[in-house]
């Protein structure tokens, strides 16, 4: 049978009772206990997401078919955006580790390069975030409403052509530069005009001009395809006037018919933002008291060890909401 | 049955170092864990793009693999980046038993509840 300590643990480290029944510090065991309590809060957010898609009888927005945009460039790259955000967030979770592994070897030098670049990596993460919400939170050309039903033909994006019967309240989609003038134009910027003639709708203003040549119907579901003639002129004149979407707030998106969708964008990826926004606050405390020395004083980097676990549930956490937000 | 709460050696945590020549065999592990979760996020994006949902009998498919390589992808954060395999065995049952029955409860129960709702509407909308 093992032995009682054979090594001397001061006092204040050990438990009341004298023994540390996991072998592991009282601060280490309640940084787990905070973060399987913070596990079931996340579990429960996904879980009540995945309540609203199974339980919607619309169509759900599908992540590549939303998520497919890159700063810069046009064209579609769909989730490339999002699996570079976790690349970015896999690689400042490996500098972490890298840290905790040189404040096992007690080398300073060691932990303040791991913890920089893990300071860096969040900074970077938390940006592309900031990113990613602009471009939610701007759209990607909005959307109208029609007043009545009617079938239309669209082409797929493999080419063929399909009917659509479409029914009153379904959105038609604009591309993004018509949709990006027609939003100042209903916002009544003298600057643009609208001129319709000859079956064309013209937005001219800004040094910009925009032709419709084409909308889209089912956007962001799984049939997506494009109109246009005189099929896509029967559609823009059966536009509700008051029925417009541009982007996404809290009350509506062009996304999905369903609000929710757009909620638990901004609630879900939002809390997690939050906590790699808090991380790096709390990372680059300790990547200071690690430069002044005040855990090579103490004797050993536990602390960095702490926030370690802080740092990796964040990337851990991030794991699932790219599953089950973006890819599922 | 053996003790598990009693502090042998240098296992308390605080004393837990190791030498450079430790270090470096820690080190390429971590770096075989960073590649297998790279590897695992490329094909994740791959298949998401590859196959369509309109394929809906391959398209379950995908979807049940996404959600494995997603705890294959938890189990290596948790258990090698975390540390939690390195731990005592009781610190770990703590941590991941209660949790994983509570949530695969939750998970049941809150998604029969939605399939239901949907049905209702179905039923009487």
């Amino acid at each position: 049978m093992a032995s009682e300590a054979s090594k001397a643990i001061s006092k204040e480290e050990l438990w009341g009772g004298g023994r540390s029944p996991f072998s592991v510090s009282y601060g280490k065991m309640m940084m787990w206990y905070f973060l399987v309590s913070d596990a079931l809060t996340f579990g429960g957010l996904l879980i009540a997401y995945g309540v609203a898609r199974h339980s919607s009888e619309f169509a759900w927005p599908i992540g590549e078919q939303v998520f497919q945009a890159l700063p810069g460039l046009e064209g579609h790259y769909p989730l490339a955006y999002v699996a570079l955000m976790t690349f970015i967030l896999i690689v400042s979770s490996v500098t972490m580790v890298l840290a905790v592994e040189a404040g096992h070897r007690n080398h300073k030098k060691d932990v303040v390069k791991w913890m920089g670049l893990t300071v860096i990596g969040g900074f970077f993460f938390v940006a592309s975030q900031a990113w990613e919400w602009s471009h939610f939170i701007h759209g990607g050309g909005g959307a109208f409403k029609i007043t009545q039903g009617m079938t239309v033909t669209g082409t797929l994006a493999d080419g063929n052509t399909m009917q659509f019967d479409l029914n009153t309240a379904d959105r038609v989609y604009m591309d993004h530069h018509f949709g990006t003038l027609l939003e100042e134009y209903l916002h009544g910027d003298p600057e643009v005009s609208m001129v319709e003639s000859n079956g064309t709708v013209t937005l001219s203003g800004h040094g910009h001009t925009a032709v419709l040549e084409e909308v889209m119907v089912n956007k962001y579901v799984e049939d997506a395809a494009t109109v246009s003639g005189s099929d896509m002129m029967k559609l823009w004149n059966a536009k509700a006037s008051n029925g417009f979407v541009f982007g996404a707030n809290m009350n509506e998106n062009e996304y999905g018919v369903q609000q929710q969708y757009a909620n638990f964008f901004f609630f879900i990826t939002g809390f997690h933002g939050f906590h790699v926004f808090s991380g790096v606050i709390i990372n680059l405390i300790v990547f200071i008291m690690v430069v002044r020395g005040v855990f090579e004083r103490r004797g050993h980097y536990e602390m960095v060890e702490k926030v370690g676990l802080y740092w990796h549930f964040v990337d851990l956490v991030w794991v699932f909401v790219f599953t089950f937000f973006y890819l599922v | 049955m053996e003790r598990d709460d009693l502090i042998v050696n240098e296992s308390y945590a605080l004393n837990n170092t190791h030498n450079d020549e430790a270090g470096r065999k820690i080190r390429r592990k971590i770096w075989v864990v960073t590649g297998i979760l790279t590897l695992i996020t490329i094909v994740e994006v791959a298949l998401g793009i590859a196959v369509k949902r309109a394929d809906s009998g391959l398209w379950t498919t995908v979807k049940l693999g996404f959600i494995v390589l997603t705890l294959v992808k938890a189990g290596y954060i948790v258990m090698s980046f975390m540390h939690l395999g390195d731990e005592r065995k009781n610190l770990r049952n703590v941590v991941l038993i209660p949790y994983a029955l509570f949530i695969l409860y939750l998970i049941f129960i809150a998604l029969s509840e939605g399939n239901s709702h949907l049905d209702l509407f179905e039923t009487w909308h």
